[in-house]
Parts: C-alpha cells; sequence; structure tokens
C-alpha cells in the first residue's frame, strides 16, 4: 500500500529523517514508535505531504507522492498532532467545510461519521469550547470524511486523560478492521494495545521494524541472568555456562568489588539456575549473587533508543 | 471537455476555502470593527467638505481612500496565513487535496470579496451626490473601479505577508508598510531628478488617480493586475518552498 524509499529530511544542519525506509501493508496498523524528536512527525508529515522529502521517494497505492500529490492526499486521511483544528468554527460548520473542499456532498456523511466517532451531540458546538478527547474525535472525523484507504494519525492519545486515551484507541481499533492505519506515539503501551506491527525510530533511523507478536516473544523469551562469582577464569566461567542447555552467550560485566560479575542470556523458558547452582559446586565457585532479569518490550525500547548494543543487532 | 470539469472542479476547492473564510470573518468581531473604522473615517472625510463647497463630487474621499486602504487591508489579510501556520491548522490545509493556488486564490478572493463588501456602504455617499447635484459619472464609476484593482492588489500584498510570518501584528506592519510605500512612491518622485519620474509608474496612487479621474486606460488596470498576480505567484512559491 505505501512504499517509502530512502527519504532524507533536514532542517537547516539537523537532519531530522536520515535515510529511511519501509513498506506499509494494507490492512496494518501500524505504530511508528520512538521517542520525542526521533523524527516521526517528520516522516509522517513526508508521507501526508505536507513535507517534501529531500531525497527518496514515497509510493502511496498507485501513485508517486512527488508527481501526483493530490491523488495521494485524496487517498490519505491525515490528523496532525494536537488536532489543529479552527477554533471559531462549529464542529458541523468544520466537517462540512472539509467535506466540501474533498468534494463529498450530502449531510448523511456528516451523520454517518459523526455517529461513528461518538460526536453528533458536540455538532453544534464551537470547536475552541470542546475538551481535548472530543476534540480528537472531530479530528479523526475529518480524517475519514471521505472514506480514505489510509489513515495517518500524529500520536492521537497525547494530551488525553486515561479514559479519554482507551475511547480513542478502541475507536482506531475498531476503524483499523477496515483500514490501514499509521500511528506515531511515545507510548510503548499504546503500540502494544493497538498496533498489529511497530516500527521503532531513532535520531532520524529506522532501529527495529517488527511485527508486534514478535517483538512481545522475542522480548519474553529473552531473559538474562546476572551473576557475582570468584574461584574461576572468564575463559573457564563461560565454556562451562554455556554447555548448560539454552545459554546463548556469556558477557564479562565490568565491577569493581574484584569479583567477576557475568551476564548471561538465555533463550526460552526453562529455568536454569539450579544447573548454574550445581555447576558453581562442582566446580569449587564461590557464588555471591544471583538474579534474573526479565527483558521487557519496555527495556528493549529503551535499548534501542538510547542507541545501545541493540542497535546493531 | 475532462480537461474542463477539472479545472471547474479546482475552483471549486477555491470557493470552498473562500466561503469559510468569508464566514470566519463574519463570525469574529473584527469585520465589523474593521468596517465601522473604514466607514467613520471615510465618512468624516466626505461630509468634511461637502456642505463647505456645494460641489456634488466624491474626490475628497478617493483622494483618501489609497491610505485607508494601505491601512484597513493589512489588517483584513493579516489573519490569512499567519493564524494558519501559528496554529497548525496550515498542516490541515496543505494536506488535504487542494494545490498551494487554490488555496491562495481562495483567500485571495475572499479578501477581495471583504473589501468590496466594506466599501458597499459608501455608495450611499454616491446616492446622496446624485440626489443633490448632478455630477460627472466618469470620476464615481471609475474612482469605485479603481478602488476595486487597488483593493485586491492590496490583498495579494497582504496576503504576501501574511504568508511571511505566524505572527499576526508582523504581517500587519510589513503588509502596511509595503502598501504604504507603494501609495508614497509617485510623491517622492516629485523630489527626485526628472529622468527618474518613469518611477511613477510604481506607485499605486500614480494609477489610481488616473482610473478616479474618469479615464480608463489599460495601462492602469494592467499594473494592478500584476501587482496581483506577482503578490499571489510569490505566496504559492514561498508556501511551497517552505515545506
Amino acid at each position: 500500500m505505501i512504499s517509502v524509499n530512502e527519504i532524507t529530511k533536514a532542517y537547516g544542519d539537523v537532519i531530522a529523517v536520515n535515510n529511511i525506509s519501509f513498506t506499509i501493508r494494507t490492512g496494518e496498523i501500524t505504530g511508528l514508535l520512538g521517542p520525542n524528536g526521533a523524527g516521526k512527525t517528520t516522516t509522517l508529515r513526508m508521507l501526508t505531504g505536507y513535507l517534501k522529502p529531500e531525497k527518496g521517494s514515497i509510493t502511496v497505492g498507485d501513485y508517486n507522492a512527488s508527481d501526483h500529490p493530490l491523488e495521494v492526499k485524496k487517498i490519505i486521511g491525515y490528523l496532525p498532532e494536537s488536532a489543529p483544528i479552527y477554533g471559531d468554527m462549529l464542529v458541523y460548520d468544520y466537517l462540512a467545510y472539509i467535506a466540501e473542499v474533498r468534494g463529498i456532498s450530502g449531510t448523511d456523511r456528516i451523520k454517518e461519521i459523526g455517529a461513528l466517532c461518538g460526536i453528533n451531540e458536540v455538532m453544534h458546538k464551537n470547536v475552541s469550547e470542546l475538551s481535548k478527547g472530543y476534540k480528537q474525535r472531530v479530528g479523526l472525523a475529518h480524517a475519514m470524511i471521505h472514506d480514505p484507504d489510509i489513515l495517518v494519525l500524529d500520536e492521537p492519545t497525547s494530551g488525553l486523560d486515561p479514559n479519554q486515551i482507551i475511547e480513542i484507541r478502541n475507536l482506531i481499533k475498531v476503524i483499523g478492521k477496515k483500514k490501514t492505519i499509521i500511528l506515531s506515539t511515545h507510548i510503548l503501551s499504546e503500540v502494544e494495545a493497538t498496533c498489529d506491527r511497530v516500527i521503532i525510530i531513532n535520531k532520524g533511523s529506522i532501529v527495529a521494524d517488527d511485527s508486534t507478536r514478535n517483538l512481545q516473544m522475542s522480548t519474553k523469551q529473552g531473559k538474562t541472568i546476572s551473576l557475582k562469582l570468584s574461584g574461576a577464569s572468564f575463559s573457564d566461567a563461560s565454556d562451562e555456562l554455556k554447555k548448560i542447555n539454552t545459554v546463548t552467550r556469556v558477557a564479562e560485566v565490568p565491577s569493581d568489588d574484584g569479583l567477576m560479575s557475568l551476564t548471561v542470556s538465555i533463550s526460552g523458558d526453562r529455568e536454569i539456575r539450579p544447573d548454574i547452582f550445581k555447576l558453581a559446586g562442582a566446580k569449587g565457585w564461590v557464588l555471591y549473587e544471583m538474579r534474573q532479569d526479565q527483558l521487557s518490550l519496555e527495556n528493549v525500547f529503551r535499548e534501542l533508543t538510547k542507541g545501545g548494543d541493540y542497535a546493531n543487532a | 471537455m475532462r480537461m474542463l470539469n477539472i479545472q471547474i472542479n479546482k475552483l471549486n476547492e477555491a470557493r470552498a476555502i473562500m466561503k469559510k473564510e468569508l464566514q470566519a470573518y463574519f463570525i469574529s468581531p473584527i469585520a465589523y470593527i474593521v468596517i465601522t473604522i473604514f466607514l467613520i473615517f471615510t465618512g468624516f472625510f466626505f461630509f468634511k467638505d461637502f456642505f463647505y463647497f456645494g460641489q456634488s463630487e466624491m474626490r475628497n474621499f478617493f483622494q483618501l481612500l489609497p491610505l485607508m486602504l494601505a491601512f484597513v487591508v493589512p489588517a483584513i489579510t493579516m489573519r490569512l496565513f499567519s493564524e494558519e501556520r501559528h496554529s497548525g491548522s496550515l498542516e490541515i490545509l496543505l494536506t488535504l487535496p487542494v494545490t498551494t493556488r487554490d488555496v491562495v486564490l481562495g483567500k485571495f478572493f475572499a479578501g477581495t470579496l471583504f473589501v468590496m463588501i466594506m466599501i458597499a456602504p459608501t455608495l450611499i455617499y454616491a446616492i446622496t451626490v446624485f440626489i443633490v447635484g448632478s455630477p460627472d459619472y466618469g470620476p464615481i464609476i471609475g474612482g469605485y473601479l479603481g478602488t476595486i484593482l487597488l483593493g485586491a492588489s492590496y490583498v495579494s500584498i497582504g496576503i504576501l505577508t501574511s504568508s511571511l510570518s505566524r505572527n499576526q501584528i508582523i504581517a500587519f506592519m510589513i503588509g502596511f508598510a509595503a502598501c504604504f510605500t507603494l501609495w508614497l512612491i509617485d510623491k517622492i518622485v516629485f523630489f527626485l531628478p526628472n529622468a527618474l519620474s518613469i518611477l511613477d509608474y510604481f506607485g499605486s496612487d500614480y494609477h489610481f488617480e488616473n482610473i478616479s479621474r474618469g479615464i480608463i486606460d489599460s495601462r492602469d488596470i494592467v499594473y494592478f493586475l500584476s501587482v496581483t498576480i506577482i503578490s499571489i505567484l510569490l505566496t504559492v512559491k514561498i508556501l511551497d518552498e517552505r515545506r
């Protein structure tokens, strides 16, 4: 549906988006995840035709975005961050205006979309009088009024209270059954709750691109065990530990208390702490500390967006 | 035939934007304040000498008008793009399936229509003049035609300066300075050597005076149309380049 090829965008000397490529398939809800300033909004703005990429190309449906911007804009519904809707207009007038510009006729469509987004009771209020949650709903209605194939939402839940967040997420899920949705967020749980697929971006580059389930699986399986021991050299300990079933990696962690500090990575759910205990006893190592760490999606995200070891993995 | 349809459709989008902008003017108090100020000042200058000389003409009125418009029009146009930039709604506007040209045209038509609505009540003065005397038709018709042309070119300049800044006050100041300078040119040329007197041609008031004398010359019309078209094209360019 959408393919983005090596796009780059800089503001002056600051490179906001650096050589990003990804494809988005029809019917998926894709989350663009990253810390503030990672380049999420810039990416979405290029996708929707507000900004022009300096390099690279974007194809939406059958159209190249730089050659046929109007066609692309017809396929896409876009809700920018914090829904910048004209405050001095009535909700109904605003939707009617957007419909007219988009060449859609009929009050029926406005009623229909109003019912879907749950805004029929505020149709005759000024946009500036609405709560943030309602404003966001009006924004969604505005983005969907022409029944677009693709919906692009920039931080759709930012600034909302927890109840409103859940309402908007549910709405996105309902809409997402029929449409291709791309949303950006810096909240990890949002991706877990709503998205089929996640693209993690940091400092203008993609650091991970996988289905949410795969990422969750890999993190659930990825446990590490921290050890502190004495009485063995690192190479001996490492060799012996690697003989234990499911151990994938042993790394030495610098420590300042004269003990050897190790991190043992394992795959799968198997409990190996008894094995380590028995091994230490058999080899005559003195075990000072043993701790199991659960790697959560949160950790993966933090590692990736810090530009840590996982960024190159 | 298909080409023709596309052209008409595109203007439909500009018309939708124009309608929305005109509505926005009359929803907020700004339209009424601007119109009131405009009518008070022009009314004062119309009636100041009206009973004095017993002449049924509108020369005083049209003499002052270019200066009034140089001040009032930027105040009308200052919000057209600055506000969109400031609130972020420009992002929505430019991601709708509308060309930048149609966006600018929509706003330009709204501003020009607003100027026409603003000067419409002054037709009462024209009627008054016709009731009390038998004035020359030419200068009055020419004056109103000139006002529309001048108004349109000032609107396009105001839109251009509005697209430059997200701050409405800055947009207004630059717009006023630009319109005022155009008004001033043919008055400054008086102090310059004769060889430079062709600079007259760049002054808006020089052309306005010609038209409001009742002489409708293509050169004056071309002048106003070129100022308008150049400003509109520059605005489109600025909006496109800033992306």
